[in-house]
C-alpha cells in the first residue's frame, strides 16, 4: 500500500515542478525567449483546461451511469473545433483587436462598453464558477480519501476537510503568483499557460495509461474488451434523445462561453494561426481523453463492489488490482486537472471582478477622478489577488455546505447551463449588428433567473433553498409555475427543462428587445467594429504589414518628432531592413522602436493608440484609458506649474518695471539734486570769495562794511558747514553705525521743546502750532535728542512749505497697542500722490520754488533715524494737508 | 462596402482558397449531423452501446482528420494570415 505520507510528497513534488515550469517560462518569456512558449501545441495544450476532474474522474462515473451520454460533453466542443472558420478565428480576432480581457469584457465591450452588462456577466460567471471549483475540491479530496480506505495505517476521515482546505490555499498561492505578476496589456500569463499544458500532459498520460492498463493488461486487448462492452449493464443503457441532442449543444456552447475556456481561447491567444492547428489537435486531444471510458467504466462496474463510487473508479480500479504506481499516476492525473482548472477559472474570474466591479467602484470613490497617478496598477493588482482569494473561499464555502453528496457531473452540467446564458449576447454581438445593449441585458437577466429559478435552486434538493411543496406544487400553489415544470412541461429532465426555457426566452427577449430599441452610437460603433472585424482590422498578430501605413506612419511621425528626426528614424530603419528611401517595412520591431520613439514626446498610452489608429488597432483598453487619463493629469499639473511660473515671472517683471521706473526717477532727482547742491555749495562759495577779495583790497572799507562783509562771510561758512553736517549725518545714519544714547523723556518735554527750535512758540511765528497736551504727557525711553531732531525736521518742513494763508500745524499723539503714534498734519495743500513715495528718498525736493534752505536730506535723515530708533515715519495721505505720522514701538515707549 | 474591384471568376487558386474555406464551414455541419445519427435510430435493446462507441468514435476521428487536413491548406492558402471576408 502507498502510505498517505508518501502520496502527499508526490504531491508537494509534483507542485514545486509546477512551480518550476511556471518560473521558468515566465524568465524566458521576460527575456522574450518564448518562441516555443507560445507554439501552437502549448496553446492546444492549454485548452485542455476544459478537462477538469470532472472529465477525469466524472466522466468514468457518467458512463457507469448514463452510458454514452458523457461523449455529448466532447463532442459539443469538438464541432466548435472543427468549425473555428465560423466563430472562434472571429472571437480571437476581435480579442485581439479590442484587447478583451474576458468573456465580461467582450460583452461590454460590444455593447457600448456598457458596465452594466460587465457586472451581470461577471456575477453569472462567479455563481456559475463557485460550484465547480467545489467540484474540483471534492474531486481532489475524495481521491485522497480512497487513497486513505486503503491505508492499513489507517488515516482519520477527519483530515478530509483540512485537505481541501490546504488544496484550495496552495491553489491560491499559485495563482496569485502566477496569475497576477503584471497587468500585461493583453493579459498574457506565460508561467500559467505553460504549467496548465504540462499538467494536459500529465492527466492525458494518466488516463491513457490506465485505460492501456484496462483494456490490454485487464480484458486481453480489443476484441475481449469489446466484449465486456456488449456483455455489461453499461450495453443496457436507455438512450435520451433529447439529453443527447441538448447535452451537445450545451458543451459546444459552453467551450466559447466558460470564463476559464475563454481565457486560454482568446485571451491567452498569442497567434491566430495556432488557432488552426488547434482545430483539429484539440479534438484530438479529447479523443484520447475519451477513448478508454467506457472501458474503464465497464472493468469497474465488474470489478468493484456494488456500493462503489463509479466517479473513483480511475483510482479503484489500478488499485484494487495492486497497480499502485499506475493509481498515483492516475490520482496526480485527477489532481492536475483539478487544479489547472481551479487555476484559470480564478484567474479568468478575478481579471473580471476586478475590472468590472471593483475598478468601477474604486474611481467612482476617488473623487479626484482622473488626477489619480500611478498607484492604479497597483490597485488593480491587488483586486485581482484579493478576488482569486476570494472565489476560492467561495468555492470551498459552497463544497463545504453542500457537503459534497451529488454526483460530480451534476453540478458540472448546472454550471454550463448558468454560462450558457452568455450565448444569445455573444454570438448576436459578434454577427449581427442590430443587437443592443437593452436586448443583451434583457436577454441575460431572464436567461439567468430563470437557469437559478428551474435549475440552480432545485439543485440544492427539496428542503435546500427551496421547499419541497414550492418544488412539488409551484409558488403559492400556481402549477405552470412550478420550478422544474414551467408552463406545463412537467415530466422533462430537469436538466434540459432549465436549459430549454432559459435560452429560449433569452434569445426570444434578446431579439425582441433588440428589434425594438435604438442603441447609442457607441454601440453602434462598437458593433460594426465587432461584426465587420475582418474588415476593420487585419494581422495574424500585434502589428501588421503594410506600404501605405508606413506612409501614414511617417506622416504622424514628422508632425510629433519634427521632419528632420522622423525621416531620418525611418530612414535609418530602412537602411537596416535592406531598402532604399524612406519607408520600411512596418514589422512589429520597428512598430515598437518606433511607438517608443513616439512616446518620449506624447507619452506611451497616447503614442500606442495614434500607432494603432493607423496600423488598425484602434481601440484602446480600460488600462490605456487610465493611462491617457494619468499622462492628461500629469500634463495638465505640469500646465498649472507653468501658468504659476509664468504668472510669478510677470509679477517679478512688475516689480522690476517699477524699481526700473524708481531707480529712473531717482537718478534723475540725483542730477537735479547735484546741480542743486553744486549750486547750493557755489551760492555760499561765489559770495564768500566775492567778499573775501573785497576784503583783500578793500583799503576804502569803513569799519562798519568791514564787519558786514566778514559776517556774510562767516554766515555762508556756516551754512556751508550745516549741509556738510547734514550729509555726513545722514551717511552716518544709513549705514548704521550711530550710537543711540537712550535715557528716559517725556513727549510733551520733547515736542515743547522742538517748537521751541523751529521758532514758533506761543505762536511766535507764522506758523501756528495747534496741540493736544494733554494726550502728549507719555513717557518714552528712547534717544530723545534724535527724536526731537525728527520732530523739529517735521515741524520746519510745515514752516516751509505749509503754503496755506494761515498755516497752522496740528500734533496730536496717542498711545496705541503697539507704541506711540505721533501725528503732524497741516494744513497746506499736501504733497502730490505721485511723490509721496520719493518723498523719504535722499536729495528728493519736490520742488525749488521755495529756496529756503535744506538740500532735501531733512525727511531722509528723519526716515533713518526712526528705522534706527525701531520705529518709523511715514506719508500720511488725506488729512486734507501734509500729514506725516511718527510711530514709536513699545520699547521705546515707557508707561506713563 | 461595395467592392467594384471584385472579379467575377477568380483564378484557380484563389478559387480552391474559397472552397476550402467553405469546407471548413461545412465541415461542423456534417459532424453535427454525424453526431446525431444515433438519435434518428433509436437503439433496439441489444447491446447497441458498443456499435454506437465505434460508429461515434470513427465518426470522431474522421473529423479530426479531416479538419487536420482543411486546416494545413487552409493556411498555405490564406498564406499564413487567413485574409478573407466572412
Amino acid at each position: 500500500m502507498i502510505p498517505f505520507n508518501i502520496l502527499v510528497a508526490v504531491c508537494v513534488v509534483y507542485v514545486a515542478g509546477l512551480f518550476l515550469v511556471a518560473f521558468v517560462a515566465e524568465r524566458r518569456a521576460a527575456n522574450g525567449r518564448s518562441s516555443w512558449l507560445r507554439s501552437p501545441l502549448v496553446y492546444t495544450l492549454s485548452l485542455s483546461v476544459y478537462c477538469t476532474a470532472w472529465t477525469f474522474y466524472g466522466a468514468v462515473g457518467y458512463a457507469a451511469r448514463s452510458g454514452l451520454e458523457f461523449l455529448t460533453i466532447y463532442l459539443g466542443p469538438t464541432l466548435v473545433l472543427v468549425g473555428w472558420w465560423w466563430a472562434l478565428r472571429k472571437l480571437v480576432r476581435i480579442g485581439k483587436t479590442q484587447r478583451i480581457t474576458s468573456v465580461a469584457d467582450l460583452i461590454s465591450s460590444r455593447y457600448g462598453k456598457s458596465n452594466t452588462l460587465g457586472v451581470i456577466v461577471t456575477l453569472l460567471a462567479v455563481v456559475g464558477t463557485t460550484p465547480y471549483i467545489a467540484l474540483q475540491l471534492q474531486s481532489v479530496t475524495l481521491s485522497f480519501s480512497v487513497f486513505a480506505e486503503s491505508d492499513t495505517l489507517g488515516w482519520a476521515p477527519m483530515d478530509l476537510n483540512a485537505t481541501s482546505l490546504w488544496v484550495a490555499a496552495g491553489l491560491a498561492l499559485f495563482t496569485v503568483l502566477f496569475g497576477t505578476r503584471n497587468l500585461d496589456a493583453n493579459e498574457q500569463h506565460h508561467g500559467v499557460v505553460t504549467a496548465i499544458a504540462v499538467e494536459a500532459v500529465v492527466k492525458l498520460v494518466a488516463l491513457l495509461a490506465v485505460g492501456i492498463f484496462v483494456v490490454w493488461g485487464v480484458a486481453g486487448g480489443v476484441e475481449g474488451m469489446m466484449d465486456r462492452i456488449a456483455s455489461s449493464p453499461l450495453a443496457q443503457t436507455r438512450f435520451a434523445g433529447g439529453r443527447w441532442a441538448g447535452l451537445t449543444f450545451l458543451s459546444a456552447a459552453a467551450v466559447l462561453t466558460l470564463p476559464r475556456m475563454f481565457q486560454v481561447l482568446v485571451v491567452e491567444n498569442a497567434d491566430e494561426r495556432h488557432l488552426a492547428t488547434a482545430s483539429w489537435a484539440f479534438p484530438l486531444y479529447l479523443f484520447l481523453m475519451s477513448l478508454f471510458v467506457v472501458p474503464i467504466a465497464v472493468v469497474g462496474l465488474a470489478s468493484q463492489p456494488a456500493g462503489a463510487n463509479p466517479d473513483l473508479f480511475v483510482l479503484t480500479v489500478p488499485l484494487s488490482l495492486g497497480q499502485e504506481g499506475l493509481a498515483t499516476l492516475a490520482f496526480l492525473g485527477g489532481f492536475s486537472s483539478a487544479t489547472s482548472m481551479v487555476i484559470v477559472a480564478a484567474i479568468a474570474l478575478s481579471t473580471m471582478v476586478s475590472n468590472h466591479i471593483v475598478m468601477p467602484l474604486w474611481l467612482s470613490w476617488q473623487s479626484a477622478g482622473a488626477t489619480v497617478s500611478g498607484d492604479v496598477r497597483r490597485v488593480v493588482l491587488g483586486a485581482r489577488r484579493v478576488s482569486i482569494g476570494g472565489v476560492l473561499v467561495l468555492g470551498y464555502l459552497y463544497y463545504r455546505l453542500t457537503g459534497g453528496s451529488e454526483a460530480l457531473a451534476a453540478i458540472g452540467l448546472i454550471s454550463f447551463a448558468g454560462v450558457a446564458q452568455v450565448l444569445p449576447a455573444l454570438l448576436g454581438g459578434i454577427f449581427w449588428r442590430g443587437a443592443t445593449k437593452r436586448g443583451a441585458v434583457a436577454g441575460l437577466v431572464t436567461g439567468f433567473a430563470i437557469w437559478a429559478y428551474a435549475l440552480f435552486l432545485p439543485s440544492f434538493g427539496a428542503g435546500g433553498v427551496m421547499s419541497a411543496a414550492l418544488l412539488a406544487d409551484g409558488p403559492w400553489g400556481i402549477d405552470w409555475l412550478r420550478p422544474q415544470g414551467l408552463f406545463g412541461f412537467a415530466g422533462m429532465d430537469p436538466l434540459i427543462h432549465a436549459m430549454f426555457w432559459s435560452l429560449l426566452l433569452n434569445t426570444f427577449f434578446f431579439f425582441a428587445v433588440s428589434l425594438s430599441g435604438f442603441p447609442s452610437p457607441l454601440e453602434r460603433l462598437q458593433g460594426a467594429q465587432f461584426v465587420n472585424v475582418f474588415e476593420h482590422s487585419s494581422g495574424a498578430h500585434g502589428w501588421v504589414h503594410g506600404a501605405a501605413e508606413a506612409e501614414d506612419l511617417l506622416m504622424m511621425s514628422q508632425r510629433i518628432l519634427g521632419p528632420e528626426k522622423a525621416q531620418g528614424l525611418f530612414q535609418r530603419e530602412a537602411v537596416a531592413q535592406g531598402k532604399v528611401g524612406y519607408l520600411p517595412d512596418t514589422t512589429p520591431a520597428f512598430l515598437e522602436r518606433l511607438e517608443r520613439e513616439l512616446a518620449g514626446s506624447v507619452g506611451a498610452a497616447t503614442s500606442h493608440a495614434m500607432v494603432g489608429q493607423i496600423v488598425g488597432r484602434s481601440s484602446v483598453s480600460v488600462e490605456d484609458l487610465m493611462a491617457v487619463a494619468d499622462e492628461t493629469a500629469q500634463m495638465m499639473e505640469y500646465s498649472s506649474q507653468l501658468e504659476a511660473k509664468s504668472e510669478e515671472l510677470s509679477r517679478t517683471a512688475r516689480q522690476l518695471r517699477e524699481a526700473n521706473e524708481k531707480l529712473t526717477e531717482l537718478s534723475v532727482q540725483k542730477d537735479a539734486f547735484l546741480s542743486q547742491i553744486s549750486h547750493e555749495l557755489r551760492t555760499p562759495m561765489t559770495s564768500i570769495r566775492a567778499f573775501s577779495e573785497i576784503l583783500m583790497d578793500g583799503r576804502t572799507l569803513s569799519e562798519a562794511e568791514f564787519s558786514r562783509y566778514s559776517s556774510i562771510i562767516h554766515e555762508e561758512a556756516i551754512r556751508l558747514t550745516r549741509l556738510l553736517d547734514d550729509l555726513l549725518d545722514l551717511s552716518v545714519l544709513e549705514n548704521g553705525q550711530v550710537s543711540l544714547n537712550r535715557q528716559p523723556g517725556n513727549l510733551r518735554d520733547l515736542i515743547d521743546r522742538a517748537v521751541a527750535a523751529t521758532g514758533s512758540l506761543d505762536g511766535a511765528g507764522r506758523l501756528k502750532i495747534n496741540r493736544a497736551r494733554a494726550a502728549e504727557d507719555l513717557a518714552l525711553l528712547t534717544d530723545t535728542d534724535r527724536l526731537s531732531q525728527v520732530f523739529i525736521n517735521i515741524i520746519a518742513n510745515a514752516q516751509k512749505y505749509c503754503n496755506a494763508a494761515e498755516p497752522e500745524l496740528r500734533i496730536r499723539a496717542r498711545r496705541t497697542g503697539q507704541g506711540i503714534v505721533v501725528d503732524f498734519i497741516d494744513n497746506g495743500s499736501g504733497i502730490p500722490k505721485k511723490s509721496q513715495s520719493i518723498i523719504f528718498e535722499k536729495f528728493s525736493r519736490l520742488s525749488d520754488r521755495n529756496a529756503a534752505g535744506g538740500a532735501g536730506l531733512g525727511l531722509a535723515i528723519c526716515k533713518e533715524i526712526m528705522q534706527n530708533l525701531g520705529g518709523d515715519i511715514a506719508y500720511l495721505p488725506g488729512q486734507g494737508g501734509a500729514a506725516f505720522r511718527v510711530r514709536l514701538p513699545m520699547t521705546e515707549a515707557q508707561a506713563a | 462596402m461595395k467592392a467594384p474591384a471584385r472579379p467575377l471568376f477568380l483564378e484557380r487558386r484563389g478559387y480552391r482558397s474559397r472552397r476550402i474555406m467553405d469546407a471548413s464551414r461545412l465541415l461542423p455541419v456534417l459532424g453535427f449531423l454525424l453526431f446525431m445519427v444515433p438519435l434518428v435510430r433509436q437503439p433496439d435493446g441489444n447491446g447497441p452501446t458498443a456499435g454506437y462507441l465505434v460508429y461515434l468514435f470513427s465518426v470522431w476521428f474522421v473529423l479530426i482528420v479531416i479538419a487536420a487536413i482543411l486546416s494545413r491548406r487552409l493556411r498555405r492558402a490564406t498564406g499564413g494570415a487567413p485574409e478573407e471576408r466572412p
